[in-house]
């Protein structure tokens, strides 16, 4: 069985290209030239550099004895949380602006939901110097005003998305837009594993740093680089794909997606994509979406900004759908019970999109042998202002 | 090899039997009101326009503007559906002899079937289908050989940037037209046309073997009759939709405007 990319740029029945012929040269472009461009010597030193000097990698594999006593197995936590920017996302963008300094291209877009991609962009935009416009759902910059001030004072422009539902959906539509508009001198920073090929792939080797560096860092502490399960939430999929990346074909090692079932699955206020999705196309490939009858796309809902898109990157459909992962969807009050949990068992807090995957731990029939590997992929500080509100709702029992 | 695909149609024999350039409106489905699409289509036809675009309204348009992003935001909240559509003009041929073309995104299509959405759209007289967001590739590899069967047209779009030999191979495979977007944008831009003459000449001598059509960006009369010059016609969308944003009588609106346009 084969989980990476062909040459058409499907994961089995899921991905390819999707788009208006305005986008086919800028994507033809990025197909041609992304695997050389990120196989090139510079290239690597480049990024490498920065991983360490600026990002803070490699993140530590923490052992986290309490959380392992508690749900009795040997559960290691992947600290994604320390990145800087406070998650995983910017080992994307910091590969994809580099990408973008040698295609030339030194307008940068990019859309996001919670605000982290955009400050994940921002950054790196910074950093190099280069113009970055950040779309953003109108409704999300109200929920998440933080994260617009830091992109603000990072240097970018941040423009609302004021169509549909203007959250992250419009707000990729809006990115997308501007691409078709400006085709010449932008390069469009996707932030997960969706969108047309050859994105979903190159997003997700700029993430399987993460799979890399657990590999070694397992191998030290256990002796063995396999864990028996590699657990990661999913919204549009980025932290999963590179948390998983490198155990794709190790089939001894189980791999759980944990997506956000928000108020319940069958609620109508749900992210839970593989448990609701068929088939269909969005932003620019096929896979699994949240749709109705008549193919219109639905709104997602979960607590957390980062998981409620109504769609997961193909190559997660194609593992939904060769069962190669395991798909589990956590309600919004169980992932904020989580949250709580690993800040006092552990003294660490959570985002609210981590908490899902810790909270599939309890879901999970765990032996006391199994060694377990939970990626944190964010860091609590952007939801305190949802741990504040919404306490006395999901911790009254 | 020469692929060439001869179809005929109601949109071919427009181009066989037309001189003038020919004037494409596009309008959403459903919209102002959910049972507008007929009385919009019938007005069209009676101020003299020559063929139509019917907009299938999607969720998510990326690749248009504002104006057919809210017809087809409002065209969704009144009930608009491809089924419902295939009931509002199941009996326009009737009374409509201009071609038809449905356009829209491949989302509800695939949910649809694409198989019997093709037998569906060639049982009540459609003539052709605009699906922008659906690849050459998957076009021809998957999808070439239904439309045959059932006599319709697939609209490819070409842009500035699409390359000499993608031209060629997209002319190998339309049948109808093909559809010439005027700038890099969305629909319903304010960019100039006129900025884009050397693009407009070249592909007017590109010796394509399939009749052109200018769209995107073509608004009034001035920016019709330049696009014409270097065309078989062009295709008027976000112009006419928001000429009929609001309108108290439909007839009348849409005659003033076609009016204005020739």
């Amino acid at each position: 069985m084969n989980f990476t990319v062909d040459k058409n740029g499907f994961y089995g029945s899921f991905g390819g290209a999707y788009i208006p012929e305005m986008l086919f040269p800028n994507v033809e472009e990025l197909k041609e030239k992304y695997l050389n461009i990120m196989h090139e010597e510079s290239f690597i030193e480049e990024y490498n550099n920065l991983l360490k000097d600026y990002v803070g990698r490699p993140t530590p594999l923490y052992f986290a004895k309490r959380l392992s006593e508690h749900f009795k197995a040997n559960i290691y936590l992947k600290r994604e949380d320390l990145c800087h920017t406070g998650a995983h996302k910017i080992n994307n963008t910091l590969g994809q602006i580099l990408l973008a300094k040698r295609l030339g291209k030194r307008r940068i877009i990019a859309e996001t939901g919670a605000g982290q991609h955009g400050v994940a962009t921002a950054t790196v935009c910074a950093l190099l110097g280069f113009d970055c416009i950040v779309y953003m759902g109108e409704i999300d910059m109200e929920r998440q005003k933080p994260n617009v001030e830091r992109m603000k004072m990072l240097g970018a422009q941040v423009v609302p998305a004021t169509s549909g539902s203007k959250t992250l959906k419009d707000a990729t539509n809006e990115a997308i837009r501007d691409w078709i508009n400006n085709p010449a001198d932008t390069h469009y920073i996707i932030g997960s594993v969706v969108g047309p090929h050859p994105y979903p792939d190159m997003v997700a080797r700029f993430q399987s740093i993460i799979s890399k560096e657990i590999r070694e860092q397992l191998k030290e502490k256990t002796g063995s680089e396999n864990p028996d399960y590699v657990i990661a939430c999913v919204g549009g999929g980025s932290n999963a794909a590179g948390a998983f990346y490198h155990y794709l074909n190790e089939s001894n090692v189980k791999l759980v997606a944990v997506e956000a079932a928000g108020m319940g699955i069958d609620s109508g206020y749900s992210a839970a994509t593989t448990f609701l999705g068929k088939p269909g196309v969005l932003h620019g490939s096929k896979t699994l979406l949240m749709q109705t009858e008549d193919g219109q796309i639905v709104e997602a809902h979960s607590i957390s900004a980062g998981l409620d898109y109504p769609g997961i990157g193909p190559i997660h459909s194609h593992l939904f759908e060769t069962g190669r992962a395991e798909f589990l969807a956590i309600t919004d009050k169980e992932a904020f019970k989580s949250a709580v949990l690993l800040s006092k068992l552990e003294g660490i807090i959570p985002a609210l999109e981590s908490s899902h995957a810790i909270a599939s731990l309890a879901k999970l029939n765990l032996k006391p042998s199994d060694t377990v590997v939970v990626n944190l992929s964010g860091r609590g500080d952007k939801d305190l202002m949802t741990y504040i509100t919404r306490k006395e709702e999901f911790l009254k029992d | 090899m020469d692929t060439k695909i001869q179809l005929k149609n109601r949109l071919t024999t427009a181009f066989s039997e037309n001189q003038k350039p020919l004037l494409n409106i596009y309008f959403t489905a459903g919209y102002p009101a959910l049972d507008d699409t007929l009385p919009v289509l019938r007005a069209l036809q009676k101020s003299g326009v020559d063929m139509v675009e019917i907009g299938m309204p999607f969720s998510d348009p990326l690749a248009d503007g504002p104006v057919i992003q809210r017809s087809s935001e409002i065209a969704l909240e009144n009930g608009m559906t491809i089924k419902g559509l295939f009931q509002q003009i199941k009996d326009m041929r009737k009374e409509i002899h201009i071609p038809v073309l449905l356009m829209g995104y491949i989302n509800p299509v695939l949910r649809y079937g694409v198989e019997k959405f093709c037998e569906d759209a060639a049982a009540v007289g459609v003539d052709g289908v605009i699906i922008p967001d659906l690849p050459v590739r998957e076009y021809i590899e998957d999808y070439e050989e239904i439309f045959q069967r059932n006599n319709l047209s697939n609209i490819f779009l070409v842009t500035p940037h699409t390359s000499p030999e993608r031209l060629k191979l997209i002319d190998e495979h339309a049948t109808g037209f093909i559809y010439a977007v005027s700038t890099d944008s969305t629909t319903g831009n304010t960019k100039d046309i006129r900025q884009q003459e050397a693009y407009f000449s070249k592909l007017k001598t590109s010796g394509l073997k399939n009749p052109l059509m200018i769209g995107f960006n073509v608004r009034d009369k001035e920016s019709f009759c330049f696009a014409a010059d270097y065309a078989n016609g062009a295709i008027i969308g976000s112009a006419f939709v928001k000429a009929i944003t609001g309108s108290k009588n439909l007839e009348k609106d849409i005659d003033v405007f076609i009016r204005s346009i020739r």
